[in-house]
């Protein structure tokens, strides 16, 4: 059974694993294959017109099936990978060892933003940056450089509290946990960490840096958590809505999967700590 | 008659072409009317919709730390039905309106800002020189 674990606590042997397995998707090109996917659909929902993989309650659903499908593509490489989560309420400063060179890298140089350390670097000569929004092809970040500070603890609890799943509209102006942990109302959870790394991670391509599924994984154990928290809430809508995904419609690209089929993750994987 | 309708056609493209140098900006070549509705967009007849659709920015054209950068509506709805088009030396920057009005753009996805200028101005910090990739 795959343990998904706070990557504060992987050895150096777990990184090494999940670093190479990494560096092999890339080489075989299945890697570019799932920022195209992220691309294409962060640049298709809209809030008035379908909307499926953002800004629309099968944001987490969605999210947690492509997770499944990316860890499952690093455990072809090398079974013994899991994909690890990123509390980033805890390890919140660009000296956390997350971004240390046996790892992730550090932030990019300031005049171009390159990430020069770590096996993400463009000069290690294994992570081209290939399916991009402009000329750069190198890895590039700004850890915390617009000012910004990453959410609280505090800030989570107050999301985690909210008892409702989602509201209509369904997209970037509800109300409810959905939302506010997207980002796009209220204290802005996953929205602002995106923000927060900079580089491609504040793009469309942002899976182009592996952090985005160490950010997302995050996020995945914030929905499990608040499941927790509110055993008597569930996803919403649960039928009829045209534009967005209700709990039993077929989500693109998949279109086998229904958010249903996600709502318990331990099916799939557990993590390392109770949500 | 068809002379006439042609050479008013010509000399439309023309000014569109010598404005904007593409025909997503056609629509500025023409008398001010009602937004056109963007295809497949379903903003203002959606019963989900959040109830209103936010007013059409103005065209803008101006230079912004050495990069040409230019907005206006569109007449085809731009890339997925955006409605509004916005270009950085020419290039094609996706940009997309959220429901309560603000702005985002495919380079800074996940920060909102208050108009397509703004938005623009942001990529072009972001892009330090870079080029724009054209759309897929």
């Amino acid at each position: 059974m795959t343990v998904r674990k706070n990557q504060a606590n992987l050895t150096p042997a777990e990184k090494r694993r999940f670093v190479d397995a990494l560096l092999e998707l890339k080489r075989s090109g299945r890697y570019d294959t799932f920022v195209t996917t992220h691309n294409a659909f962060i640049m298709s929902d809209t809030d008035n017109g379908d909307r499926v993989g953002h800004r629309s309650p099968s944001f987490l659903p969605w999210h947690r099936r492509f997770l499944i499908q990316f860890e499952q593509a690093l455990q072809a490489v090398n079974p013994d990978v899991a994909l690890p989560y990123w509390d980033w309420t805890v390890d919140r400063s660009p000296t956390s060892s997350l971004w240390a060179a046996d790892f992730l890298g550090g932030t990019g140089r300031s005049r171009d933003g390159q990430v020069s350390d770590g096996a993400f670097a463009v000069t290690a000569g294994k992570w081209p940056v290939s399916v991009r929004v402009d000329g750069r092809g190198f890895l590039r970040r700004a850890l915390g450089s617009g000012g910004q500070q990453l959410p609280t603890r505090a800030e989570v609890d107050s999301v985690l509290a909210m008892p409702t799943y989602d509201t209509a509209p369904w997209n970037s102006a509800s109300d409810g946990f959905r939302n506010h942990l997207e980002g796009w109302r209220g204290l802005n959870l996953h929205n602002r960490v995106h923000v927060w790394v900079g580089g491609q991670m504040a793009t469309g391509v942002s899976p182009n840096d592996p952090v985005f599924w160490l950010h997302h994984a995050f996020i995945d154990r914030l929905w499990a958590q608040w499941q927790a928290r509110h055993p008597g809430s569930t996803y919403l809508p649960a039928a009829g809505t045209p534009n967005v995904v209700n709990l039993n419609d077929v989500m693109r690209p998949w279109n086998d999967v229904t958010p249903a089929d996600m709502l318990d993750h331990t099916r799939h994987y557990t993590y390392d700590t109770a949500a | 008659m068809s002379q006439l309708s042609r050479r008013r056609a010509l000399g439309a493209s023309a000014t569109a072409l010598a404005g904007l140098a593409l025909t997503g900006f056609a629509r500025t070549a023409e008398p001010s009317g009602p937004p056109a509705a963007g295809h497949g967009n379903g903003e203002a007849h959606s019963p989900e919709g959040s109830g209103h659709t936010p007013a059409q920015p103005k065209p803008f054209d101006e230079s912004f730390k050495g990069r040409r950068i230019q907005g206006a509506p569109s007449h085809h709805g731009g890339h997925h039905g955006a409605g509004y088009s916005v270009r950085i030396d020419g290039e094609e920057l996706h940009v997309m309106q959220n429901a309560d009005g603000t702005w985002i753009s495919v380079i800074n996805h996940y920060e909102t800002f208050t108009s397509p200028r703004a938005v623009a101005r942001a990529a072009v910090v972001e892009l330090q020189g870079s080029q724009l990739e054209p759309l897929l």
